[in-house]
């Protein structure tokens, strides 16, 4: 069986109207069935343009992009990419349209002229899947941030999406807030095999990832895995991006003479190395 | 300048059937020169609470006293008390809407009736105080800059009020990496270079850690603890339990020392993790 990536760029390039130079240039690309892929970049970089081609928002100017096959170029594939390939923004409250929760989970499939007798019950299973059914006949602005991103997976969710992608899903969060986003996309992607594109300020988020890539100046610069990624300490600096903390402090104390190997991202990891080569001290009282 | 609040109660919406209580019985008081990191969970009161400050809200009852003048007293100066505070708020950059960064900049000073050349000066001060160069931006419109400048830009224009408490809720919110340390460091030259008493919002426990002289916690409309960021960033069980992280350092120090680890109890700092650590393989050697 071969399989056919879930989405695929190849030499996609995009300039706004009336830029000098394109935002996004000859980025190839390939993300697989169930993978879950972080985009970091900084401000200004090209990977919020990336999103936007991803599910047809944007055309590219030069190149072609596959979304489950269809090519975002041709008009008549557009419905059913935006179906295949969800996004959800930064501002929750950007993209909340009704003013009831289980209205607005339907909006996505009243556009699809899906039969009601069909929508209830997969509106029903949506806010089921990120936990939001008691909330189902809630007004939208009584919901927290999380809540309301929540909401936007799930109307996303009722249309039976083979990707979600997340463009600072995040950003506008406090910390229970975004780990409730990151951990409903984390178990879609785990669950349900949902291939995810998480586009991040923060490495500890991308860390959880099982590939980065990275943007900078319109070009894909680096692509690997989180250990891969953030061992290069001095190149994600000179991207002007950061590495999670737990990586710096591993890449300081090796620097020291201490043996910790690479690929250390979270506070487990450091744990986890640490009792391989110091033992606790048993007089510790 | 100081800042005391006593008893300070903010219902929202009071008497219909919506009202909510967003402060309940808050009193504090901040010293000149301090870094107040104000933090809490979304809900928890700490918007409402910075907008009592400057006196854009009125508490439904209790007090700020601002060098012992009460804020919303009959025949308090209202204007020049909130020209001594400086309020940026979330995504401030939403705000800006002049053809250049100068004008921008300018905007509060000229209501103020300064003169045109201490309006310059201002500006000035203001860019400086913000690391954005006058020469090479003052004249350029600010939507031609990135998200990060432009926030810049919309504080600068606060600061060229020259407040003596500034109050910001959540500067770094949404921006990349360098955007969030450039706003840091700046916010970190106008503590000890101006003595600006500052008080951030934020619910990055990382950005605490690095800048805050003493936090604030709030969850429900109240003060649930206020001490240096060693003390509150040690109680961590009572942070998570209010749906509050803290620093990957002190989850570092807090895991190590439950498997036994000969560590100080209230480390949160990357560098004293990185001491301590090697402290600990040198006199332990090998397992």
């Amino acid at each position: 069986m071969t399989e056919t990536p879930r989405i695929s760029l190849d030499g996609v390039s995009y300039t706004y109207e009336e830029a000098p130079s394109p935002a996004l240039s000859q980025a190839t690309a390939a993300i697989r069935e169930g993978e879950f892929v972080a985009v970091l970049g900084h401000n200004g970089s090209g990977k919020s343009t990336l999103a936007k081609l991803l599910n047809a928002l944007y055309i590219p100017t030069e190149g072609t992009v596959l979304v489950c096959g269809y090519n975002t170029k041709e008009e008549k594939y557009t419905w059913e990419i935006r179906r295949r390939a969800g996004m959800i923004f930064q501002n929750p409250d950007n993209q909340i349209v009704a003013t009831v929760v289980k209205e607005d989970v339907a909006f996505g499939l009243e556009n699809l002229g899906v039969p009601t007798v069909d929508m209830i019950p997969r509106i029903e299973s949506a806010l089921a899947t990120v936990r939001m059914s008691k909330f189902a006949d809630t007004a939208p602005h009584m919901l927290s941030g999380g809540q309301k991103q929540r909401v936007a997976i799930a109307g996303i969710l009722a249309m039976e999406p083979s990707v979600i992608i997340a463009d600072e899903a995040t950003a506008m969060l406090d910390p229970s807030g975004r780990q409730e986003v990151l951990d409903t996309l984390l178990a879609l992607n785990k669950n349900k095999n949902i291939t995810v594109v998480w586009i991040t300020h923060f490495m500890e988020e991308a860390a959880k990832a099982d590939r980065v890539i990275v943007v900078s100046d319109g070009s894909i610069v680096e692509d690997g895995t989180p250990g891969e990624v953030f061992e290069k300490t001095d190149r994600m600096r000179e991207l002007h991006l950061d590495v999670p903390h737990m990586t710096a402090l591993a890449e300081e104390l090796r620097s020291e003479g201490m043996p910790l190997p690479g690929g250390i991202l979270t506070v487990e990891d450091m744990v986890r190395e640490v009792e391989k080569i110091i033992c606790p001290s048993k007089s510790a009282t | 300048m100081s800042i005391e609040v006593r008893h300070l109660t903010h219902t929202y919406s009071e008497g219909s059937a919506l009202s909510a209580v967003a402060l309940d019985d808050v009193s504090f008081s901040i010293q000149d020169g301090e870094f107040i990191g104000l933090i809490g969970h979304t809900g928890s009161g700490k918007s409402t609470l910075v907008q009592h400050l400057n006196g854009l809200l009125k508490p439904t009852s209790g007090q700020i006293l601002i060098d012992g003048e009460d804020l919303n007293g009959e025949k308090v100066d209202r204007r020049a008390l909130r020209r001594r505070i400086g309020l940026v708020f979330q995504y401030p950059e939403y705000q800006l809407f002049e053809e250049t960064v100068a004008k921008d900049i300018a905007f509060g000073p000229k209501n103020q009736g300064l003169s045109a050349g201490e309006i310059d000066a201002r500006v000035r001060y203001a860019m400086d105080c913000v690391h954005l160069d006058y020469e090479k931006y003052a004249e350029k419109s600010p939507f031609e800059l990135s998200g990060g400048q432009m926030r810049r830009v919309a504080i600068a224009g606060v600061l060229a009020m020259k407040p003596s408490t500034l109050i910001l809720d959540e500067p770094t919110a949404g921006l990349d990496p360098r955007g969030r340390d450039r706003i840091l460091s700046m916010l970190e030259d106008l503590h000890r270079k101006e003595n600006t008493t500052v008080i951030m919002v934020s619910h990055s426990m990382d950005d605490m850690a690095r800048l805050a002289t003493r936090l604030i916690v709030m969850a429900n409309g109240k003060i649930v603890a206020s001490g240096t960021p060693r003390e509150i960033f040690s109680q961590r069980e009572m942070m998570t339990s209010i749906g509050l992280g803290i620093p990957d350092a002190a989850r570092l120090c807090g895991a190590l020392r439950e498997k036994g680890y000969d560590l100080p109890a209230d480390l949160y700092r990357p560098e004293e993790l990185k001491q301590h650590l090697l402290r600990l393989w040198k006199e332990a050697g090998k397992c």
